[in-house]
């Protein structure tokens, strides 16, 4: 099984909120893999938008997404570009 | 337990005795109930079920929705899907049910707690937002979730007087003919929609009792009192026994009009007038006419598009139509055309909130900007002539073009109809809701094009006053004897009548006793009330002389305010009803 992890800077403006975590849940969704994400001392499921509000990452800050599974690899490049781009 | 005793508004008469049953926003508290582990499987059964079926409702909502006001407000429901679909959520609930294993409903509730409590200590005004997507979803969870657990109220034994807030129309429509004796409100006045109902259901109610809802609890045994607007919650044994005598005289009473309710509503000098009955079901048909109604004045038809996700279809308006026609044939039914907005909304179309929804989009306003959906009910009513004696009418007509846009409308179909080959009565009456004062003043001009004239006395009365019927702090400026509204009625009439043209009136104070020597002296033709108030109004109407109503109307028309003109005929109708 393959196990990808990243460390990304969150660059949206108005953080991973609003319609940037909806979309990256959308994203997460469409993959097998397992995908989790961390910040601090909290972790998510990646496939929550529950979570991934409750994490509130603002702009600049530092979340860990990790995927696991077969298609770990692609998962892990398409929600980069959401959450890096501006 | 002590004895709390409130005022309110009385908003439709009667006296009765029962435990109350409370019925909240949309605010569900779900008891926790002890599962067995056997259960456990069942219960996650039901949750998916529940799930399952939110979704259907919110994928269906969305469609309609991006059909009828574009992609971009549909795409609300994107994000009520995706907390529906919340795996975070829906695993925590199920990892939570077999641990603490309670009943599914209860677990959903405080999973719900807990996320809403979380979001609404985040500074975002984005999640702000969320809060009330997750709140809107979770309730749809919790209704289905409870739809298979909930009592409703059709299943209780016994009579129950419901107490709430405020009840909307989709409220009492969920409850009608179900176990309710009485209903009382926190808010609303004398022609609230809940006073309606209560006439049409011969209930009592008591409207505007304000702290009712913090005050009582499910199970409180209430006095209610729709005469004085009294309610009683836990009366003391006394107070029981005298009101249960009270009860019994107020029945008393009502048997002198009950033995002339077949009789002509003619008056001593031999001028008739027709008492017709107010509906909003088919099943109140049997109700006008036990009540001797020579017809019906005034079919409401909104409640077609309530408690319901989907439009209605022709067919479902063409057989309620044709079995009011059939069943009141040869009397007249005044069907009115969809007389949404207001305080009546569409639960199809999250039309959204007008600042002041009595003067916004609403009505044969929302008909013409829509004539896919008018059309089916014009249709619907055109073949459902043939049945009976039906007749059209348009609300909140507010002058000339307005009528002559509906009719055109009602022309295509007429042609489509034609061309399809399917009968319809060709010299079908259609006639004007008078009840916006530019149509009262024009009345002469709508004359002219009209079949017939409707006093909508509820509307006409707030627009003419400027007073909103359901704010409590000016409700008392509602005065249907103000010389203005008369005024306004005594113009309505003798333009009609110039034209040769009949007037009804379909509003509230058509069966107000207090008014009925006026409005007969001015002319009035028909009355049309709740059919609860038919025996009453004929016994009145034949109990006086038309000389002598136009004499009292002359005289109250030239008094100068609201009060004069009540004080001068309350005691000669008293007299006349003693």
């Amino acid at each position: 099984m393959t196990k990808v992890a990243k460390q990304i800077v969150v660059q949206k403006k108005e953080g991973l909120h609003a319609r940037p975590a909806a979309l990256f849940v959308q994203i997460a969704n469409k993959f097998d893999a397992k995908i989790t994400v961390k910040r601090d001392a909290d972790e998510v499921n990646g496939k929550s938008i529950m979570g991934i509000l409750m994490l509130g990452a603002e702009k600049g800050s530092v979340i860990i997404i990790e995927a696991e599974g077969k298609d770990a690899q692609q998962a892990i490049k398409e929600l980069e570009k959401i959450v890096e781009s501006e | 337990m002590t004895m709390i005793i409130l005022k309110g508004i009385a908003a439709a008469p009667g006296i009765t005795v029962g435990p109350a049953y409370k019925v909240g926003k949309e605010e569900y508290v779900v008891p926790m109930e002890s599962i067995q582990p056997a259960d456990i499987p069942l219960q996650i059964q039901v949750f998916e079920e529940a799930l399952i079926k939110t979704r259907r409702e919110i994928i269906e909502l969305q469609k309609r929705i991006s059909v009828d006001m574009g992609q971009e407000e549909a795409q609300i429901f994107d994000a009520h899907l995706l907390v529906l679909e919340d795996r975070m959520l829906i695993e925590e609930v199920i990892s939570r049910l077999k641990k603490e294993q309670v009943n599914v409903a209860y677990i959903f509730q405080e999973v719900l707690k807990k996320y809403i409590s979380v979001f609404s200590k985040i500074e975002d005004e984005y999640l702000k937002e969320r809060i009330s997507d997750v709140n809107d979803v979770g309730k749809r969870i919790l209704r289905n979730l409870l739809g298979r657990e909930r009592k409703s109220l059709k299943d209780l034994q016994e009579k129950v007087v419901v107490v709430a807030h405020d009840l909307s129309p989709s409220d009492t429509a969920a409850m009608y003919k179900r176990s309710v004796c009485a209903f009382v409100t926190d808010i609303g006045g004398k022609t609230s929609h809940t006073a309606i109902i209560a006439k049409s259901l011969e209930i009592p109610a008591v409207v505007g009792a304000e702290t009712v809802t913090a005050k009582t609890q499910s199970g409180d045994i209430l006095i209610v009192d729709g005469n004085t607007g009294t309610v009683i919650i836990n009366p003391d044994e006394e107070t029981l026994d005298s009101y249960l005598q009270e009860e019994q005289k107020f029945k008393g009473v009502s048997e002198k009009f009950w033995a002339v309710k077949d009789m002509p509503a003619r008056t001593m000098d031999g001028v008739s007038v027709e008492i017709s009955g107010n509906i909003e079901f088919p099943d109140e048909v049997p109700s006008v006419k036990l009540h001797g109604g020579q017809g019906i004045g005034l079919y409401r038809t909104e409640f077609f598009y309530m408690n319901r996700k989907d439009l209605p279809t022709e067919e479902e308006h063409f057989q309620a139509y044709k079995f009011v026609a059939e069943q009141m044939n040869p009397h007249p039914v005044v069907i009115r055309t969809l007389d949404l907005g207001g305080d009546k909304f569409l639960s199809q179309f999250d039309i959204p909130k007008d600042m002041q929804p009595f003067l916004g989009w609403r009505a044969i306003r929302f008909c013409l900007a829509r004539p896919d959906i008018f059309k089916l009910q014009l249709r619907a009513i055109l073949r459902a002539s043939v049945f009976g004696k039906l007749k059209l009418m348009y609300p909140m007509i507010s002058g000339v073009e307005e009528l002559r846009q509906a009719n055109a409308i009602l022309g295509d179909c007429r042609e489509e109809l034609n061309r399809e080959g399917i009968a319809f009565d060709k010299d079908i009456e259609v006639g004007v809701m008078i009840e916006v004062p530019s149509a009262a003043i024009t009345a002469d001009l709508l004359a002219k094009e009209s079949d017939f004239f409707s006093i909508g006395t509820n509307d006409l009365i707030q627009y003419a006053l400027a007073v909103d019927r359901t704010n409590e702090k000016v409700a008392y400026l509602y005065e249907p004897a103000h010389p203005a509204v008369l005024r306004m009625i005594g113009n309505i009439i003798e333009a009609a009548h110039a034209n040769e043209i009949r007037v009804g009136m379909c509003g509230e104070m058509a069966s107000d006793p207090i008014f009925a020597l006026i409005l007969l002296g001015m002319g009035l033709d028909e009355f049309s009330m709740p059919s609860l108030a038919i025996p009453q109004m004929k016994y009145l109407i034949r109990s006086v002389s038309a000389a002598d109503a136009r004499n009292t109307a002359r005289e109250a028309l030239s008094l100068s305010t609201a009060k004069e003109v009540e004080l001068f005929v309350r005691d000669r109708i008293n007299d006349i009803l003693k």
